[in-house]
């Protein structure tokens, strides 16, 4: 909302780098008192760790081990058994691929769709954009829960249950992108566009060949975001797959932890290894263009 | 600070029609009223079919199903099905399964909910205040598991908090403590559940905090020290009511996301023991794809959805005006 067309794509606050700091400021802490909460964050981050660790490491254990009194952090006997049973007996390839054809699909429709709403909200004039707006808003507000049970009836209906397009049409275009892809475009200057109409350019044109390359870095979280709740998304693919080999992992997961693996222990841990891991490493690798842009979208409108 | 009242993404809609001068660039452009309307919609299309189809149309669609007694044979002739008033209402009020669901929900509200802010702020202000090296490291740290997937970590903790094989009781066994059965045990199985959904969540609360928190000027805590404040007493007079938009923001995103619990229950107690920890959105779904009482479940659906509603409104006028 900043009147600096360039304030836009930086972030309103340094969330990465530390802001700069004053000697002497009453945050200045003691030295006693510094040292004592490096060891409670060192100790929470122990504690938020932990669990992961343990997946990890007893997704190598054998099932033997896990019935072992007391318990051991580390493997005795190192194997691979368990996601060689996940792989072969379980069809987990099946659910990989599944959860990644839908995560991809609904990520690619939202690179699209939503910017383009939030370029007409932002860039053109037209009657009922603040119904649109407003719309958009609503939304947000609207838990994913009361729209299951009507959906899976519109989806029997439609004979798309247990199909790719019943789990990836529902979410190509969320609020999200409109809201994070509206506020980059606001700030462009409206002379470029012009500059661009007069030498003959399309609206669309315009919109594609100068709105969506600025808008890069808002696409990458956008990306990022999207990518990550399509693949961690449960109770929908839960109630709109009903034969085994539609499963997304997610599903997958948790109808064999309730069910007739519900003890095989490594081989749980090992599913949940293979949920997980790729998310990890992905955020590592972009944590800035997440954090970033939950912090934007939670203070900025 | 008027510009942070934007906080929770509500756009500021008098804006356009307002000061903007180069928005007046664009209302030229187009040519005719209608030929500008037209283009509008036309970007708008795609996001509004979805919207119309799969999301505006559904929740009408829910409020009709739920004065049905839809039901499994309805699934293939839905326009078959025939109205039966409010009886679904009716049926939910003396249904004592939907109130223990009900007061199950709004105990890991009541509960979740300040103590993942709490735990969330506490991190953000030692984060911005307190330490000046390794924040990277933290602020990944405590936010890997919010980008996890819950059935993952759910399944993980189950067997954390296995009574005899678990870390939890591993641990506490070291130090000579004999852990209790954590899941199946009736009063503490929702704590439980609480905790994990705390120590998952945390890390939003903490970065979306960490951001209000690094937007007060360094200056008003120096003015206040001047002045001869407290540690405690700039916390509460200076960090409190400057971080009252962000707090805005966390408090209804988080209460709106705990009304939904479902994953953690579903995946380590399957609401037990004794629907201790069945929530409103998992008796839902149980009516709905269990027992295939669709007009039933949307009834509950609409109750859910009313009650978030209520919530969001409630908070936002009470933080809103506290001073």
């Amino acid at each position: 909302m900043s009147a600096f067309p360039t304030a836009q794509r930086v972030p309103p606050v340094p969330v990465a780098g530390p802001p700069p700091r004053t000697a002497g400021s009453p945050a200045g802490t003691g030295r006693g008192r510094r040292i004592a909460l490096y060891a409670l964050l060192v100790l929470g981050l122990i504690l938020v760790v932990a669990p992961f660790a343990w997946m990890l490491l007893g997704s190598f254990k054998p099932q033997p081990e896990f019935l072992r009194l007391p318990p051991t952090w580390l493997p005795e006997t190192w194997t691979l058994d368990n996601y060689r049973r996940l792989f072969e007996n379980l069809d987990f390839p099946r659910f990989f691929t599944n959860s990644l054809i839908v995560a991809t699909a609904v990520t690619a429709g939202n690179l699209v769709f939503a910017p383009m709403l939030g370029w007409a909200l932002a860039k053109l004039e037209f009657r009922g954009k603040r119904f649109l707006l407003l719309l958009v808003l609503a939304t947000l507000m609207l838990p994913a829960s009361a729209t299951l049970i009507p959906l899976y009836v519109l989806m029997s209906a439609l004979n798309l249950v247990n199909t790719y397009p019943g789990l990836i049409l529902p979410f190509l275009a969320g609020p999200l992108g409109v809201f994070l892809t509206r506020q980059l475009f606001l700030g462009l200057p409206d002379e470029l566009l012009e500059a661009a109409r007069i030498d003959g350019a399309g609206e669309f044109g315009i919109f594609w060949r100068i709105g969506m390359p600025l808008a890069a870095p808002v696409l990458a979280t956008l990306w990022i975001l999207t990518f990550l709740g399509s693949w961690n998304s449960f109770i929908y693919p839960l109630g709109m797959t009903q034969e085994p080999q539609m499963y997304t992992l997610p599903v997958a997961l948790a109808t064999f932890a309730t069910g007739q693996y519900q003890s095989d222990h490594g081989m749980l841990m090992a599913g949940s290894v293979v949920l997980v891991v790729p998310v990890l490493i992905v955020f590592v690798l972009m944590q800035r263009w997440i954090t970033e842009g939950v912090a934007t979208t939670g203070l900025k409108g | 600070m008027a510009g942070r009242d934007a906080a929770i993404g509500v756009p500021r809609t008098g804006r356009r029609a307002g000061g903007d001068p180069r928005s007046r660039v664009g209302v030229r452009a187009g040519g005719s009223t209608l030929k500008r309307d037209l283009t509008g919609w036309a970007f708008a299309l795609p996001f509004v079919l979805i919207f119309a189809i799969f999301l505006l149309g559904p929740v009408i669609a829910s409020m009709l199903l739920s004065l049905t007694n839809f039901g499994l044979r309805d699934l293939r002739n839905p326009l078959g099905v025939s109205f039966t008033g409010l009886s679904n209402y009716t049926a939910l009020l003396a249904d004592g399964r939907f109130w223990t669901s009900l007061l199950n929900t709004v105990y890991f509200v009541v509960v979740g909910v300040p103590l993942t802010l709490v735990l969330g702020l506490g991190a953000a202000l030692a984060l911005d205040r307190g330490i000046d090296k390794f924040r990277t490291v933290f602020r990944v740290g405590y936010y890997l598991p919010v980008v996890t997937s819950i059935v993952a970590i759910a399944v993980v903790w189950r067997f954390v908090l296995n009574p005899d094989l678990g870390l939890v009781n591993m641990t506490l066994a070291q130090a000579g403590i004999q852990g209790p059965n954590w899941l199946g045990n009736p009063s503490l199985a929702m704590p439980s559940i609480i905790a994990m959904a705390s120590w998952r969540n945390l890390g939003f609360a903490m970065i979306v905090f960490l951001a209000g928190l690094q937007g007060i000027p360094r200056t008003l805590y120096e003015a206040a020290s001047i002045d001869g404040a407290s540690r405690w007493q700039s916390f509460r007079n200076v960090t409190l009511p400057l971080l009252r938009p962000t707090m805005l923001f966390i408090v209804v995103i988080t209460t709106i996301g705990y009304l939904q619990l479902f994953e953690e229950p579903f995946v380590m107690t399957g609401g037990g023991p004794l629907d201790r920890t069945l929530s409103i959105s998992m008796y839902m779904y149980q009516q709905g794809f269990t027992f295939f009482h669709q007009g039933y479940a949307a009834a509950i659906a609409w109750v859910l959805f009313l009650i978030v509603a209520v919530v969001a409104f409630v908070q936002f006028r009470v933080l809103r005006s506290e001073a």
